[in-house]
């Protein structure tokens, strides 16, 4: 996959991340549960990537190791994170600790359980400033309470000493990403800054978001399992289906010919502004595979209702279609569906 | 740093098998029993050997009569002797057997502290269940009054009455078992207020089984468990109670004897200069009590991990 | 916060009102004559008349209780029958001592207790986890009872390390003598809350850590000890709060026993010594003050857990 060099970036050559063939397994009582299965792809500066797939797909697993925060004695982790050019899978904690914060941040999935209930907002924003940034602590406050305006939260000033609890979902979320961005990172990772907010939150937080970046030219995994949310605000698409890559493409193109079976269910299911999307998704049929155990075929064989013999036999590689920069694991792809015979691919490493 | 994904394995028994329930039920059902399995294993020899010594020492508390041991207040002609043959572990400052008074005494313990929770169970537990079960007006009610005992410092209470009152073997446990009731109360609400709202409860409701049917045969079994674990560590609190009270010579009143007041004989050991001082006095009803409330701590400690109780906040 | 406090507060008086009620039924629920129970052996027709009058038991219980309480909110408990000493000045002398002691103990107590707990988990079921773990378990099966005079005989009786009983210093004459003399005692009392407070705050620091703030704590590159001290201890503390609330009693019985034991004039020793010499009024203030005292402490911890934990008031 190729990406149109940004003109006034001399480091264009290396993409701002380089994921390859990143793999994350957890050893659980069950057996070893693949949560992410050889995943790769590229992000080039002040671009935006989408990550889309539903629940227990492994985007927060995915997103989790590129940032290098998985760690433990109970976690496999193969292949290679690349952050402009660093290697980041196996670096150890204080090289990573450096970045973290500084070049790369995040924000989690849950506004209501990922900020210290205990900690005032104010101080959760600087003290991150006041780590990364030689800055003291008056000028951290004024920098946070301009973090604070600039992500829309009204009187910033008094909501700097606000405890979490004392704020609505959408604010929390907001706060969030001020704390994100405090440093302005080169590169963000966004695990569904969305979910669970009501809709017009959500487009607000989505446009609030789309517009810091473009700002602070900062690149963006935005994960979600909308891919409503994902049409209008990203460069390319990442579709994930049991921790593997099953579909990718530049947006317009992923929605003008979706390849995937499941890519169609999953716009299928999209939450529509009349059921919010915390009514979940209006799931696709039949359950997500059980991770430990994976069918020998293609993993959504069982819930695809074009499922034939071959797709129940062997999995469909990744590979691309006419266009080099769509890829798709589909022996039967959307469109090519006439013949009795699968199409014959050109099978890209 | 800990990782945030070491997998304190199983988390929650509970909700585990409820997730689990999405999955194939075939699948859920060996998990299942390889965990139980699992666990079985797990209790370790540590307390096999726990509850053995437990059971050792009621046994020689309830055999002592018929073992060969001396007469417990047999004053023999030997003072502030050290361990020998004739007495293993000494004698005290009247000559008797410390050997035999330690295992005589171990009865006070043993009766007090069992003694003592089974009447706690008798009424907090009941209550308990039956607060949780019916909730309401009642479950209001006990709970406020819960509180209000609790706040009352449970030493304190049981010094004045016992000063008031004069000390006995069966008062001693009377009064301990009424003034633990209150955390036993809430240690059982807690766990049946848990079960009380399940399917298999409420399936059983449903279905016209008596109230009193539902409490003993659907949720008594579900909380058993809990109730045990804290049980056994209950009668270790209680036997420090009743030994601290002892130490204070407020306790049963001698010549009976229990570790408790053993112990308090042997302050009179200490005073001593250093050539006169018997530390056997000491040394042996401490190590008995030691081990014997080492033992139920550690057994009730791992039945409370065994049936995944965690230390309930009350 | 106010609505939360004032709650408090009018259950700290409800109990306050029960724990009054059950002092003063203590001795006037007795079976035969108060006055005989309380003099005891002092019993003489003199004294039996003043008791009476002292206590008006001419008159209804509950009349007797009111004025009783009103003698005890003027700061009147009485006087002794045997010691002809005013109780409140017996309690003046003793109460600063077991002060003393429970505050020295829980120095100890905590100064112990945290950095173990916080070294423990950093790496959980690890070797230092597992031994200071095993270690605490045994402590709670080492009573001040069983402690203390295991202890006298090796550091005040074998060895000289530390004075032994009978040698109490008070703090105003001899600030060093009096430290030297209270480190054992307040050492027995702190073995019991080191092993409260290590398991509590080891399984809540455990538990906390798993939370995602704490992740999102390390996405901002802070240090694991940062981490550990700013975001997981304070949101871990609670329990270990409310459990040294809890605690109090218990370390009120250990403070007894030690007090006994090396006979340092405390509040335990001068209540052993009037239950020995039936000197039922002092019984009854001493209980009476501990027992408020208890309860204001565990008031107070409600109080800081509001400081705390800002989720706690708003719930
Ligand atoms: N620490 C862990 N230990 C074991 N399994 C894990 C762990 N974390 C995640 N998993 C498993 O990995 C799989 C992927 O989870 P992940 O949280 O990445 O899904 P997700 O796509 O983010 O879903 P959602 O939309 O619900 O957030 C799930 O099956 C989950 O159970
Ligand atoms: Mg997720």
């Amino acid at each position: 996959m190729t990406y149109p060099p940004a003109a006034s970036d001399p480091q264009s050559a290396v993409p701002l991340l380089e994921v390859t063939e990143l793999s994350t397994s957890f050893r659980t009582g069950r057996g070893l549960l693949k949560a992410v299965d050889r995943v790769s792809f590229r992000l080039g500066r002040g671009r935006t990537i989408g990550v889309v797939g539903e629940s227990g797909s492994g985007k927060t697993v995915l997103a989790r190791t590129v940032m290098g925060l998985l760690a433990g004695s109970n976690v496999e982790k193969t292949g290679s994170v690349r952050f402009e050019g660093q290697e980041l899978l196996g670096a150890p904690n204080s090289e990573l600790r450096s970045l973290w914060g500084a070049r790369m941040a995040m924000i989690f999935q849950d506004p209501m359980t990922a900020l210290n209930p205990v900690m005032r907002i104010g101080r959760q924003i600087t003290e991150s400033l006041r780590l990364h940034l030689d800055i003291d602590r008056s000028e951290a406050r004024a920098t946070a309470v301009s973090l604070l305006a600039q992500v829309g939260i009204p009187s910033p000033e008094e909501r700097y000493g606000s405890f979490p609890g004392e704020l609505s979902g959408g604010m929390r979320q907001r706060v969030m990403i001020a704390i994100a961005l405090a440093c302005s990172p080169r590169l963000l990772l966004a695990d569904e800054p969305t979910t669970g907010l009501d809709v017009t939150v959500q487009a607000q937080i989505l446009d609030l978001l789309g517009s810091l970046q473009y700002e602070r030219n900062m690149a963006m995994v935005l994960v979600t399992h909308d891919l409503g949310v994902v049409a209008t605000r990203t460069d390319d698409i990442v579709v994930m289906y049991a921790g593997r890559i099953v579909e990718m493409a530049p947006t317009s193109r992923l929605f003008s010919s979706m390849a995937m079976p499941y890519t169609e269910a999953l716009l299928a299911s999209t939450p529509r502004l009349s059921n919010p999307s915390h009514t979940r998704l209006a799931a696709i049929e039949g359950r997500p595979p059980d991770l430990t155990a994976l069918p020998p075929g293609c993993p959504f064989a069982p819930r695809c209702r074009y499922a034939q013999d071959l797709c129940r036999r062997a999995a469909p590689p990744l590979v691309t279609a006419e266009r080099p920069d769509h890829l798709y694991a589909c022996w039967y792809p959307l469109g090519a569906r006439t013949g009795p015979a699968p199409v014959s691919h050109s099978v890209s490493s | 740093m800990t990782d945030p994904a070491v997998p304190v394995e199983p988390m929650d028994p509970r909700s585990g098998v409820s997730t689990r329930a999405a999955d194939a039920v075939a699948g859920a059902a060996v998990a299942a029993i390889t965990e139980v399995t699992d666990r079985r294993r797990r209790l370790g020899w540590l307390f096999w050997l726990s509850l053995g010594w437990i059971v050792l020492t009621i046994l020689a508390a309830i055999f002592a009569n018929v073992l060969p041991l001396q007469d417990p207040n047999l004053q023999s002609a030997t003072l502030n002797a050290g361990p020998s043959t004739a007495h293993f572990f000494g004698t005290d400052q009247l000559g008797r057997d410390i050997f035999s008074r330690v295992i005589f005494g171990s009865r006070v313990s043993i009766v007090v502290g069992f003694g003592a929770i089974a009447i706690g169970l008798a009424l907090g537990g009941t209550l308990g269940m039956i607060a949780a079960y019916y909730r309401g007006t009642v479950d209001t009610i006990v709970n406020a009054v819960s509180y209000v005992l609790l706040a009352f410092p449970a030493l304190v209470a049981v010094i004045a009455i016992v000063t008031f009152w004069k000390a006995s073997l069966w008062k001693i446990t009377l009064i301990i078992g009424i003034a633990s009731a209150p955390l036993i109360f809430r240690i059982v609400r807690a766990a049946t207020l848990s079960y009380a709202t399940r399917d298999f409860v409420m399936a059983a409701r449903t279905l016209g089984a008596t109230s009193r049917r539902v409490l003993v045969k659907e949720l008594l079994p579900n909380i058993l468990p809990t109730v045990v674990s804290f049980s056994l560590i209950g009668v270790a609190t209680v036997i420090v109670l009743e030994g601290s009270l002892a130490f204070l010579g407020l306790s049963i009143p001698g010549p009976t004897p229990s570790w408790g007041n053993m112990l308090n004989q042997s302050r009179t050991g200490l005073n001593t200069v250093p050539g006169q001082s018997n530390p056997w006095l000491v040394i042996f009803p401490a190590a008995a009590m030691f081990l014997f409330l080492i033992t139920l701590n550690l057994v009730g400690d791992r039945l409370r991990q065994h049936f995944d109780v965690s230390e309930i906040k009350l | 916060m106010a609505k939360y406090l004032a709650k408090r507060a009018a259950a700290f008086v409800v109990i306050i009102f029960f724990v009054s009620l059950g002092t003063f039924f203590l001795v006037h629920l007795l079976p035969g004559n108060p006055a005989l129970t309380i003099l005891g052996p002092n019993a003489n027709a003199h004294n039996i008349a003043l008791i009476d009058k002292q206590l008006g038991l001419n008159r209804p219980l509950w009349t007797q209780y009111f004025i009783w309480l009103g003698n005890v909110l003027h700061g009147n408990l009485g006087q002794s029958f045997v010691t002809r000493e005013s109780v409140v000045s017996t309690i003046a002398h003793a109460f600063p001592i077991d002060l003393e002691l429970v505050v020295i103990s829980q120095i100890i107590a905590f100064a112990v207790a945290v950095p173990l707990a916080l070294t423990a988990v950093r790496k959980p079921n690890g070797r230092f986890d597992r031994y200071s773990t095993a270690g605490t378990f045994a402590m709670l099966a080492m009573p001040p009872f069983i402690v203390a005079p295991v202890l006298v005989l090796l550091f005040a009786v074998n060895t000289h390390i530390f004075p032994g009983p009978a040698s109490y210093v008070p703090l105003a004459q001899n600030f060093w003598s009096n430290i030297h003399t209270m480190i054992l005692p307040a050492l027995v009392l702190a073995l019991g809350s080191i092993v409260i407070y290590y398991r509590l705050l080891r399984n809540d620091l455990i538990s906390t850590l798993q939370e995602d703030f704490i992740l999102m704590a390390r996405s901002k590159g802070l240090s694991d000890r940062r981490i550990l001290l700013r975001h997981a201890l304070r949101p871990s503390s609670i329990s270990l709060l409310a459990s040294a609330g809890i605690n109090i009693g218990s370390l009120i019985a250990g403070a007894f026993v030690v007090e006994y034991l090396l006979q340092l004039p405390g509040l335990g020793y001068a209540l052993v010594n009037s239950i020995n010499q039936d000197d039922y009024v002092t019984v009854q203030g001493i209980v009476l003050v501990v027992a408020v005292a208890v309860v204001l402490i565990n008031f107070l911890v409600d109080f800081l857990f509001t400081i705390v934990d800002p989720r706690i008031s708003r719930d």
